[in-house]
């Protein structure tokens, strides 16, 4: 219970950074050159005043700044994100239909990273200064360095074009008619490219650092102690050195939430995958404020609670936090 | 000179350091190897690398030569990362130092405004900044340094949070010295190292964030960058993969060279942690 009132603290603490962030970026906007009525009009190819004028009180841009800016965090309480004037519907339902492609995106990538750069750091550790060290190390070095898209963009000529073994792009196989199983199998295999370009950088941190918190860790002295009473080295790592240098892998997740929903902009333009980042993209494009801020919004909330998710985590990987 | 010697001795410092050289001698070389505007119209287009021996990288879609491209990038690629990195650690030292030493509420209101920044997407924040203020290449680089500051501003408050209370501190209060003083003449020094180090990280970042948006096509176009040759290249990805794979290497070796480096700086500085 005690960890609860922590992690709802924490959560709690992240309300005016939510404020900030949402005062921020409706200035910011405002500083924008046009709106999205001049987009409208735009579209339309050209108005006449009235119409405008008539369509600038329909989105509420006929009142002052601050006013709107009121408005708008009165409507965010209510969950209202307003209306998307691009999509023709609620700004809440067009970020609904893109959520799920984001999340299973991000969801499979952190596992994935996390697992392969749990494995990885623990090998590097374990034979430290040896060639599966340097190996290790430096194909870490070498993913840090590439640059996602660009990776996403040669699997494709590679594994789709060449060889014919997974498909270029998209979420599922449209008009296949999949359903059930079928369809999980056939979504999974989509997403199998994806979220590689989009782990390989996320690896290479996760391994780095957890690498160097095994090195730390097993240099303390209860893992001698662990040693000297006669554990097996395989014991000793899992039991007592991993669990231990967890802790700032679990740290980075909650500190990288962010990082990964931008990196799945450009991962989700580069597949094709119908989410939340090619939205934000889309709406750049069109000038779309009200979704831009919508998603910026959703963002924001989805970071925090990931960070809420992490500091329950945090507490049951490590005891001493709570007491 | 002690640092530059045990930086000397570590050999993927040494293979960053020359790298790096290879792409600043590309950026100086550029102008006079390539005087040509590098997006205009060289020859016939889509022609593969060697096969003809004026364009020894081939051209692209629009006939225009890959490796001026490469070579010009270069330059755009390091002044980018060279003045958005200078921008983020200025905000983030500047706003770390008077967190880290007033603390109380300038440290509040600091540390809220960084988190801010911390829990927005930096990508997507960038994506805002080039939407409201234009993707003319001045505009770029400054919102690339505006998104990235946050890390460098907790580093630098941390450093300060453990100096500020030091000895040598206090005599220099006790001599009458101004806070501004304090700061910058006798904290800040000693706090700097661990900055410089990261810097190097918010340089790879940068050049990774531009290449980005210029394979989106959000940056600015009328400057040759790698990431837009990539873009360029993905509507022939199918038959003439070289467009997008050629610069996609450079970014890589860049970006490579510049975390070697900062890791080569890293494992100097802490001597300590290098034997371990």
């Amino acid at each position: 219970m005690r960890v609860l009132y922590l992690a709802l603290r924490r959560l709690a603490a992240s309300l005016p950074t939510l404020f900030v962030v949402l005062a921020g970026l409706f200035l910011l906007l405002q500083l924008a050159p046009g709106d999205t009525v001049d987009a409208l009009v735009a579209q339309m190819g050209g108005g006449d005043a009235v119409m405008i004028e008539e369509l600038r009180r329909f989105y509420g841009l006929d009142v002052s700044v601050p006013v709107q800016l009121g408005r708008y965090v009165w409507r965010l309480l209510q969950l209202d994100l307003g209306y998307s004037a691009i999509y023709g519907k609620p700004v809440s339902t067009v970020i609904l239909e893109r959520l799920p492609a984001t999340l299973l995106l991000m969801g499979s990538a952190l596992s994935f990273a996390f697992a392969g750069g749990m494995a990885l750091g623990v090998v590097a550790a374990r034979k430290v200064n040896r060639w599966p060290d340097t190996l290790i190390s430096t194909l870490g070095l070498i993913f840090y360095a590439t640059p996602s898209f660009w990776f996403g963009l040669m699997g494709i000529v590679i594994f789709a074009v060449n060889l014919g073994w997974l498909p270029a792009g998209g979420l599922e196989e449209i008009g296949a008619g999949h359903s059930g199983l079928r369809r999980l199998v056939d979504i999974g295999w989509h997403l199998l490219l994806p979220t590689l370009t989009l782990a390989l950088i996320f690896l290479a941190t996760y391994l780095r650092i957890m690498r160097a918190s095994m090195l730390e860790v097993l240099n303390l002295d209860f893992v001698r102690t662990a040693r000297a009473k006669g554990l097996s080295p395989g014991r000793v790592v899992r039991r007592h050195v991993m669990r231990n240098a967890l802790l700032p892998m679990v740290t980075l997740v909650g500190l990288q939430a962010g990082t990964m929903l931008g990196g799945s902009i450009v991962v989700e333009s580069v597949f094709a995958l119908p989410g939340l980042g090619r939205l934000a993209y889309e709406s750049v494009v069109q000038r779309d404020l009200n979704t831009l801020l919508g998603i910026v919004f959703v963002s924001a909330l989805l970071v925090i609670a990931v960070n809420f998710i992490v500091d329950l985590l945090y507490a049951r990987l490590d005891p001493r936090i709570v007491t | 000179m002690e640092t530059l010697g045990r930086l000397a001795k570590s050999p993927a410092a040494i293979v960053g350091l020359l790298l790096l050289l290879v792409v600043v001698a590309m950026a100086f070389a550029a102008p006079f190897l390539y005087p040509k505007d590098p997006l205009s119209l060289a020859g016939r287009p889509l022609q593969w690398p060697f096969a003809n021996p004026r364009f020894w990288l081939g051209t692209d879609t629009t006939g225009r030569d890959i490796a001026a491209q490469i070579f010009h990038g270069a330059r755009v690629s390091l002044l980018i990362g060279v003045i958005a990195t200078a921008l983020s650690i200025s905000i983030g030292i500047a706003l770390g130092a008077l967190a880290g030493y007033y603390g109380g509420l300038v440290d509040d209101v600091l540390m809220r405004i960084t988190e801010a920044f911390q829990t927005l997407p930096n990508f997507l924040l960038l994506l805002v900044l080039v939407a409201v203020f234009g993707s003319d290449i001045k505009t770029v680089t400054i919102a690339i340094g505006l998104v990235s500051w946050p890390a460098s501003a907790r580093l630098t408050r941390a450093e300060f949070l453990s100096l500020r209370s030091r000895e040598f501190v206090q005599a220099s209060r006790t001599l009458g010295m101004r806070d501004v003083q304090i700061i910058f003449r006798e904290i800040l020094p000693n706090a700097l190292p661990p900055v410089i180090v990261y810097a190097s990280v918010i340089m790879a970042t940068a050049i990774l964030l531009e290449s980005a948006l210029a394979f989106l096509n959000l940056s600015d176009p009328n400057v040759p960058s790698w990431g837009n040759l990539i873009g360029t290249g993905r509507s022939v990805l199918r038959t003439q993969w070289y467009v997008s794979a050629i610069p996609g290497v450079v970014i890589l070796l860049t970006v490579l060279a510049v975390s070697l480096v900062g890791q080569g700086l890293n494992d100097a500085l802490n001597p300590r942690l290098k034997r371990r």
